[in-house]
């Protein structure tokens, strides 16, 4: 599985618009379905969808490239999630998440959530609203990289 | 987060869980989200975006493009029965009503047909459903005249995402059933857009412009209605002593009879406004003031108590008496 969406994210790079700044970043968004193939195993497909249904599991891809002549420091990517979109993980260690529309960031796991008058839980994914890898080396030029997270529909 | 390979496998796993937890995530909390899901026809957009600073120190911000998805309408519908148990009836009686609440566990606004079938195994008996009736009046409770009877194809409820509609089944009870015979309704509410194996498509009919998909009930919903008759019936057992005069058991002029009147009602159900009537025997007279019940005195006169003597007979109101109980009635005569 992990081969195929490499395989679509290749074929996006070229895809990716030419725009009057040196750094370039795409999004596609996946539906991550299983089907049995004919014979009765399960198999994993990804395809861009044009609708989904509540439930749906998407993986969203996000494609960066430096197509300037220098290199970009201070690299950071930030991905809102959309609200109907219920934030599921990022396979990536880097990656920091939101849970009030921005404000304060950190790993899922050590953030807390106002649980009535005086009482806070632990986060749990569906209460991201943002979520940002923040690159500790600049980008050189002609470098790219992909980056990807998981949802749900709500 | 390092799962490697596996990850998707196991979030594949858990995809039916998942919902779960995010509906109880929101109660309580800010989050917007409906329990039933994002509404049909909503459009998520996605835009990531990427900032740095490029060789002269200048922040830099870039968008990404943006993907827009519409989120389509799910087709889900549950019937639940609104009783708490058994509906009490009785044989020959008309207009027993069934409750049951049905609900869109869809995502999107949808009309439902409504269908009753008595003819269900499991049961002694076939209830005849005489109509269909929808609680317009939101009370929950059946108000005859004033809920709008449903008719198929005419007045099939909409219901908005997670609304829920009171129906009512009114039935008939065959006559000659046996007390604790049941009969059985089935109330099947279907999405009108259609039904059919979860995933299945109804292109351009969701709300909002994208697809109708069924859920995961099919797009119908099915509960059952359950009646149960309850019947009671009397038996009367009369014995008599005899007492003489001289204080022995000889029927002799001037000895005294007391006869017992043991009356056993059986049945789950309630015998109403059961009496025991009876004559005095030719060649004896009536004591006067002797009537009792349960042990209990009654006055002769027609009056506030149960008992009375009238037309040379005796008269007890048992008034309502359910099954499993006996009443014991005594009165007293002379031989003449």
């Amino acid at each position: 599985m992990f081969k195929l969406m490499l395989t679509i994210a290749a074929l996006l790079l070229p895809g990716v618009a030419l725009a009057a700044d040196s750094v370039a970043l795409s999004s596609t968004v996946f539906v991550e379905k299983t089907i049995a193939d004919s014979g009765g195993k399960a198999k994993v497909t990804l395809y861009e969808p044009k609708v989904v249904t509540p439930g749906d599991r998407l993986v969203f891809i996000l494609n960066y490239q430096n197509r300037g002549l220098a290199a970009a420091n201070n690299f950071v990517v930030t991905n809102p999630l959309p609200s109907a979109v219920a934030y599921q993980g990022t396979a990536d260690a880097s990656a920091e998440v939101s849970i009030d529309g921005g404000k304060i960031w950190g790993i899922l796991a050590l953030l807390k959530v106002a649980d009535g008058p005086s009482k806070w839980r632990s986060a749990r994914p569906e209460d991201v609203t943002h979520v940002r890898w923040t690159m500790k080396q600049a980008i050189p030029a002609g470098a790219q990289g992909k980056l990807s997270f998981r949802g749900i529909v709500r | 987060m390092e799962q490697g390979t596996h990850w998707s496998i196991i979030n594949v796993r858990l995809s039916r869980v998942v919902p779960l937890i995010i509906a109880s995530a929101t109660i309580g909390f800010s989050a917007p989200a409906m329990a039933v899901g994002t509404a049909a026809g909503t459009t998520i957009s996605n835009t990531a975006t990427a900032s740095y600073t490029d060789p002269g120190g200048n922040p830099v911000s870039v968008p990404s493009n943006k993907v827009d998805i519409v989120v389509d309408e799910l087709l889900d519908v549950t019937v639940a029965t609104a009783d708490a148990g058994d509906i009490v009836v009785t044989p020959g009686s008309t207009n027993q009503v069934l409750s049951f609440n049905v609900t869109n566990t869809g995502n999107g606004s949808e009309a439902f047909r409504l269908t009753p079938t008595s003819t269900v195994g499991g049961d002694q008996f076939d209830p005849t459903t005489t109509s269909v009736v929808l609680d317009t009046n939101g009370n929950g409770v059946y108000d005859a005249g004033v809920d709008t009877v449903y008719t198929p194809g005419a007045n099939d409820p909409v219901l908005a995402p997670d609304a829920s509609i009171r129906v009512f089944v009114l039935s008939s009870i065959p006559a000659g059933r046996n007390d604790t015979d049941r009969g059985i309704v089935e109330l099947t509410a279907a999405a009108t857009t259609g039904t059919g194996a979860p995933g299945t498509t109804f292109a351009g009919q969701g709300q909002g412009g994208g697809n109708a998909v069924v859920g995961a009930t099919g797009a119908d919903g099915t509960d059952r209605g359950r009646y149960i008759v309850q019947n009671a019936t009397i038996t009367f057992v009369k014995s008599a002593t005899v007492a003489d005069p001289f204080g022995g058991t000889t029927s002799v002029p001037g000895s005294i009879i007391t006869y017992t009147l043991v009356a056993t009602i059986s049945g789950s159900g309630t015998l109403t406004n059961a009496a025991i009537g009876d004559p005095i025997p030719v060649g004896t007279t009536y004591q006067i003031g002797s009537i009792t019940l349960q042990g209990s005195p009654l006055t002769d006169a027609t009056d506030g108590d149960a008992g009375s003597f009238a037309a040379n007979s005796i008269n007890v109101g048992l008034g309502s008496v359910t099954g499993g109980q006996t009443r014991t009635v005594t009165f007293r005569t002379r031989i003449n």
